[in-house]
């Protein structure tokens, strides 16, 4: 089983034989496009993290007889309207969006996969009144209530994390428990459940694992999902506050100047893009590595 | 089958209710109300304004005759634009939002899911690397990203539409455009995706075995299962796209809902944001309903569930 899944011409240690994850580490490891977009983002966040005490300007040094400047090699992306550099900008934006990407996906992810585990595992009313839930959150405007979570807790960088988290949630619990309604009706669940076990260790120990794949996809995919909220929230002017800047507040500056200024809006909404790129690039790669049926074929 | 509609409409009663009571309060909980903004009011005037509108009585019996009107179909007015009501600003700001995504979504749906079908029915192939790649950019390429492009592009540079505006017929292109594409590239892989998924399947093979045609496999066998993902995406997704979309609208300065819609919750403007949550509320409800039952009518097996 396990040789027929790698080529034969690995050596194949024949009598350990290959985990599942060491063998979607091993087809991941070959999908160029996925290790572009894992690099791409390594590289990101090294920029981000290391990059602004490198640079010689601060995020917030105004030159004003230096506004609009163009690219030059003194500042590379060139000066805003206030004449600030804006590769530092851009950095410091970028450590402000990659930060509310993964913070917001894990409060996601925790929720989304608890209750839909839960809802789907139960069955019956439980879950159609937990999925019911759901869909009147689901059926909310969005933006509202973000809108007025941010305005409940102030305009907190840190409660974003958690007012988009809270929001983001639903899609992955529904993916969680159509898996869970699937894959409850195979046989090895109901051994388990003949053998007598809880049903919390049955989820968690017996279901869980198996959804791994479809979570760790949609975890993946769920981070643009949220760096796009954030963004969008940051053109609303309700996400991040100036003199911070994320790649939301500096795509909006960008295209309030573009007449003027076109590298104000290419620059960091280019950058933008590339990450979204990246993380799906690594996202599709992790679900073409982790999906047992695709690899068989 | 009906019984399920109407059992399911008659869910819409309480779901619609729990919109407006939950916006109904948050709303009044958020600090600041609607005459806030205006720095010049006294405390005076501030309180005449508020008794007028009944806003100084307690919160419940607010609630209670808000409720009453809403049962006559009354849905307030608005405390911004102070002579007009929440239903003439829906009347006056619907259509332009209506147009906007009607057309986008026929873009979106006319593009997204040919491109998807022939990316998936030619697997593994450039034609399938062009598409994904196609549509990974518009994935990639928010419509906040792609709007003031194509505006700086085709607007500022080329001069071929106006930058911005809604009045003449080629107004409409860049916006449509912009909205179109973006989900024409969600919808381009949804349907690849669940093509994919269901020409997996052992009934695929069967039909194979048997010497199908490709085409005949793929039109009668698999789009039906394969359509799935994009119809419960297409649910909520046509709610929001008809029901406006603030960016565009902001980009293109289109007097739609969208905009309207931000404003009012910027503005306090209690009603209107009551009003206008519940619209949208009963749209998604509605759109997720009609999504439902095309999915019992792909794949009846549903129906048991």
């Amino acid at each position: 089983m396990a040789a027929a899944l790698t080529p034969t011409t690995t050596p194949v240690a024949t009598d350990t034989g290959h985990s599942l994850w060491s063998d979607a580490w091993y087809r991941l490891s070959r999908n160029r496009l996925a290790v572009f977009g894992g690099v791409v983002l390594l590289l990101l966040a090294l920029l981000c993290i290391v990059g602004p005490w490198l640079s010689p300007y601060n995020y917030n040094d105004q030159v004003l007889a230096n506004a609009f400047a163009r690219p030059s090699f003194t500042h590379w992306l060139g000066t805003d309207e206030l004449g600030r550099d804006l590769l530092v900008r851009v950095m410091i934006g970028a450590r402000i969006s990659l930060g509310v990407g993964l913070c917001a996906m894990l409060v996601a992810l925790t929720i989304g996969v608890v209750y839909g585990a839960i809802a789907g595992y139960a069955g019956g009313k439980l879950d159609s009144a937990m999925m019911r839930i759901a869909d009147i959150i689901n059926s909310l405007p969005l933006t509202l209530l973000v809108i007025l979570l941010m305005a409940f807790f102030g305009r907190d960088i840190y409660l974003l994390f958690v007012a988009i988290g809270a929001v983001e949630w639903i899609t992955m619990s529904r993916i969680v428990r159509g898996q869970v309604l699937s894959l409850k009706k195979m046989e090895y669940i109901e051994a388990a459940r003949a053998l007598g076990y809880s049903s919390a260790r049955i989820i968690f120990r017996h279901l869980l694992p198996n959804l791994l794949g479809p979570v760790i996809v949609y975890a993946t995919l769920t981070i643009p999902a949220v760096m796009l909220l954030e963004a969008f929230l940051s053109f609303l002017g309700l996400g991040v506050q100036p003199p911070m800047s994320s790649w939301g507040t500096l795509i909006k500056k960008g295209a309030e100047t573009m007449e003027e200024s076109w590298w104000l809006l290419v620059f960091p909404g280019s950058l933008f893009s590339l990450t979204l790129l990246s993380l799906n690039f690594l996202g599709d790669g992790l679900r073409d590595a982790l999906d047992v049926r695709t690899a068989k074929d | 089958m009906l019984r399920f509609v109407v059992r399911r409409l008659l869910q819409l009663v309480p779901v619609l209710f729990i919109i407006v009571t939950l916006t109904f309060f948050m709303v009044r909980f958020v600090p600041g109300g609607p005459f806030t903004a205006e720095k010049a009011l006294s405390a005076e005037v501030l309180k005449q304004r508020n008794a007028y509108y009944g806003l100084d009585q307690p919160l419940g019996r607010q609630y209670l005759r808000y409720l009453g009107h809403l049962a006559q179909g009354d849905l307030g007015s608005s405390k911004k634009y102070t002579s007009q009501t929440v239903s003439e600003i829906i009347a006056a700001k619907l259509p332009a939002s209506l147009e906007l995504g009607g057309l986008s979504l026929l873009v979106a749906l006319g593009c997204g899911l040919p491109l998807g079908i022939l990316a998936a029915a030619r697997r593994n192939t450039w034609l399938d690397s062009l598409c994904s790649f196609t549509g990974l950019i518009g994935i990639c390429v928010p419509t906040f990203v792609l709007g003031p492009i194509l505006a700086l592009v085709f607007g500022i540079y080329l001069k071929w539409f106006n930058v911005s505006g809604w009045e003449y017929a080629d107004d409409r292109v860049l916006p449509v455009l912009t909205l179109g594409i973006v989900y024409a590239a969600y919808l381009m892989r949804l349907t690849r995706g669940g093509l994919l998924e269901v020409l997996n399947q052992d009934y695929i093979r069967t039909a194979r075995a048997k010497g199908a045609s490709e085409t005949r496999i793929i039109f009668r066998h698999a789009l039906r299962g394969g359509l799935t993902p994009v119809v419960s995406y297409l649910g909520p997704a046509i709610a929001g796209i008809l029901t406006g979309s603030f960016i565009i609208e902001t980009v293109f300065q289109i007097p739609g809902l969208g905009r309207e819609f931000v404003n009012s919750v910027t503005n306090r403007d209690y009603e209107l944001i009551t009003g206008l949550a519940l619209l949208y509320g009963a749209m998604t409800v509605l759109c997720n309903l009609a999504a439902d039952i095309v999915q019992v009518w792909l794949n009846p097996k549903l129906r048991f569930e």
